[in-house]
């Protein structure tokens, strides 16, 4: 981006100002620490100049939003034209309160819905499972049937509003029970429109709600991705997630190379089941965390979209652009919130869904300052809204297309980051890809690592994390009112799903049910025959009892 | 000379949600201590925990919980302790655990609840200073 002749004299004078001006003033006043690092352990110089981005080339590395290799954006006019989709995720009780808080999300503004379920329905377990016990509508809504399903979406026309669901084991079922109600509301399936987590390799090592072992995991997360390729343009059938990796404790580097990574293998074995990349790649998406050191989160966005877009066209030879998007959504960081002084945690927040927006995202959630604590109550969800409607409309951060391209140090740790995550990718295509990595426990290891790592730094002071380990109060009292879930919870929706199971067409059940075994024994794509289950009322356990017949249940190795 | 036996601790996940980085930070922590560190993994069931307890003579049991179940689980694990013998065995929790209910959990024999930020160096020194005496 300079000629040669002025970095030369820049990099002259810069030498100068190091032994003249630089040293005189650290002789008066040292700095606070001997190194600066960022969380994935790069090192951060005191100044960055043109000469530290000397070989960058403006539209071999950076181009036009827009356009290969979408470094500055995937849109001419990214927020100019459309802000970004303000999804807030939400789940608690029953249904019903979840329909009644999806509808409050709505009229307070939100523009996509994101739905939390349960940890019985993430685990596949109907409510009245034994496993289920004390755990029904706590975490999240409760979904067992595609009755519940009907409840969760009641007024809600599908047709109006995008939905994505945090689901992976059983992602086509609730995708399945969505088609369903689309059915219902006769809303055309091309007109579908939202994500499927639906990510199941990223379970084994970072959010670790596995029911099945890693291959048919993979098989049904591959389903999910040629049904909607053939049969729902608008849906998002993945999500490939960094986000869990992060929050298990991952690097932002980690982060951006392990999620990547997935990417591969989901493009791999898609392409096994005979579709052409541009069938399908337009329609993957991904999420990640933005964590709290700002520059680092910025750069880990841009090199993600960057290092997506070569690999689509240089790996895996795309033609279609949009197979080179990485669209992404992006949610503030859970593990940064901190139960002492919990209205901090609005600050931290902001921080992080500003990264988020300056690294270009589609889609946010950001995180209520009571989630170190309970579940978001109704005005913290408000709050951390109001946030992303302040960054929108009152910071001019949304004015102008990829604000900091060009400065020396975006830039500089974008390539870093690029370089340093395909140094991992080497290394994973070297052990034998995602599952190989997975089985030998190599995500696991390195996430672990970091994770104790960043718990030593705290406790050494290294890191300080206001009112935890410095600015702390003592004897603090908590400033904020809990959301307890309604503790009937689990007997009315128990109540709710037998009164089902006595009164549905229990032939009907059983011929299905008889159906699906074949169907995933025979290894065909299960989503055709999910549907007619849940159509008939077929619970979501009594499918993946069946699957865990057929496939087995994954046993966890165990790494600390 | 014999050597002093070793704490040994159990670190338990019961409940099904997967938040085990805390779980592995400690146990990580407790065995750089010098205890004897056995970790059961995710989702155990209080009759997994109980049994894991009894096979492998554990002096102390650590129960991680993120998913809000511990007023359903924690009594039901404490209720087989003591059926199987073993209420010398120290239990302490952590987790995200409403201060609300920490004081029920004390009652039923939980002797320590810590919550989200707390150092692992306090939970060694209590370990430490709380685990039944052994030799």
């Amino acid at each position: 981006m300079f000629d040669r002749q002025k970095i030369e004299e820049i990099a002259k004078e810069k030498k100068r100002w190091e032994q003249t001006t630089l040293t005189n003033w650290v002789k008066q006043c040292p700095e606070r620490r001997k190194e600066f690092r960022n969380h994935s352990g790069i090192t951060i110089k005191g100044l960055y100049t043109p000469e530290d981005i000397k070989n960058l080339d403006y539209m071999r590395d950076l181009g036009f939003p827009g356009e290969y290799p979408f470094t500055r954006g995937l849109h001419a006019t990214m927020y100019r034209g459309r802000l970004w989709t303000m999804r807030m995720f939400a789940g608690f009780g029953t249904a019903e309160d979840t329909n009644k808080r999806f509808k409050y999300l709505l009229s307070e503004g939100e523009t996509g819905l994101s739905t939390a379920f349960d940890y019985p329905t993430i685990m596949g377990y109907d409510s009245d499972h034994p496993m289920a016990k004390g755990e029904v509508g706590v975490c999240g809504v409760a979904i067992s049937s595609l009755q519940d399903m009907e409840i969760l979406f009641d007024g809600i026309p599908l047709d109006k509003v995008t939905t994505s669901m945090t689901i992976n084991g059983p992602a086509s079922i609730l995708l399945a029970m969505y088609v369903a109600v689309g059915d219902k509301q006769g809303v055309p399936r091309e007109k579908l429109g939202g994500t499927t987590q639906n990510d199941n390799l990223k379970e084994f090592f970072a959010q670790k709600l596995c029911i099945f072992p890693p291959k048919p995991s993979l098989k049904l997360s591959t389903d999910v991705i040629e049904y909607c390729a053939r049969h729902l343009p608008k849906w998002n059938p993945i999500s490939i997630s960094g986000y869990h990796i992060r929050e298990a404790g991952a690097t932002a580097l980690q982060e951006l190379a392990f999620t990547l990574y997935d990417g591969i293998a989901y493009v791999e074995e898609t392409l096994k089941r005979g579709l052409k990349v541009d069938e399908f790649a337009p329609r993957l998406s991904f999420f990640f965390a933005s964590h709290n050191d700002f520059f680092e989160e910025i750069a880990k966005f841009r090199a993600a979209r960057r290092l997506w877009a070569r690999i689509m066209k240089e790996r895996f030879h795309a033609k279609n652009p949009r197979s080179m998007w990485m669209r992404m959504h992006v949610q503030t960081s859970g593990c940064t919130l901190t139960a002492q002084q919990p209205l901090n945690n609005i600050v931290r927040t902001t921080i992080q869904a500003l990264a988020a927006v300056l690294g270009g995202t589609q889609s946010l959630h950001t995180n209520s300052f009571d989630e170190a604590l309970c579940l978001p109550t109704e005005e913290s969800v408000r709050v951390a809204l109001r946030t992303q409607q302040i960054i929108a409309y009152e910071s001019g951060a949304a004015n102008t297309v990829d604000p900091l391209a060009g400065a020396y140090y975006i830039e500089d740790l974008t390539n870093k980051m690029e370089e340093k995550a395909m140094e991992y990718i080497q290394k994973i295509d070297d052990m034998g890809g995602a599952i190989a990595a997975i089985e030998k426990g190599f995500f696991q290891k390195e996430i672990a690592d970091s994770a104790y790592r960043y718990q030593r730094e705290i406790e050494a002071k290294d890191r300080i994390i206001v009112g935890v380990n410095d600015y702390t109060i003592e004897d603090e009292e908590c400033p904020v009112k809990l959301l307890r879930v309604d503790p009937n919870v689990e007997k009315k929706q128990v109540e709710r799903l037998q009164k089902l199971k006595r009164e549905r067409d229990s032939r009907k059940v059983k011929e299905v049910l008889e159906k699906l075994h074949y169907a995933a024994e025979k290894d065909e794509n299960l989503m055709p025959t999910i549907i007619e289950a849940v159509k008939a009322y077929v619970t979501l356990g009594e499918i993946t009892e069946v699957l865990r017949k057929v496939y087995g249940e994954y046993k966890e190795l165990i790494i600390i | 000379m014999q050597g002093e036996r070793k704490i040994r601790v159990l670190i338990a996940k019961p409940g099904l949600d997967s938040h085990d980085r805390g779980a592995k930070v400690v146990a990580r922590a407790l065995r750089d201590a010098g205890m004897e560190v056995i970790y059961t993994g995710l989702r155990q069931t209080p009759e997994q925990i109980v049994e894991t307890a009894l096979q492998e003579d554990v002096d102390v049991i650590g129960l991680s919980i993120l998913s809000g179940a511990h007023m359903a689980l924690f009594p039901r694990i404490m209720e087989l302790l003591k059926e199987k013998g073993l209420t010398d065995v120290m239990v302490f929790a952590g987790g995200i655990i409403p201060e609300e209910d920490v004081p029920e959990l004390k009652r039923i024999g939980i002797k320590e609840v810590f919550g989200p930020g707390t150092p692992t160096e306090n939970i060694i020194k209590y370990v430490l200073e709380n685990a039944p005496k052994r030799s």
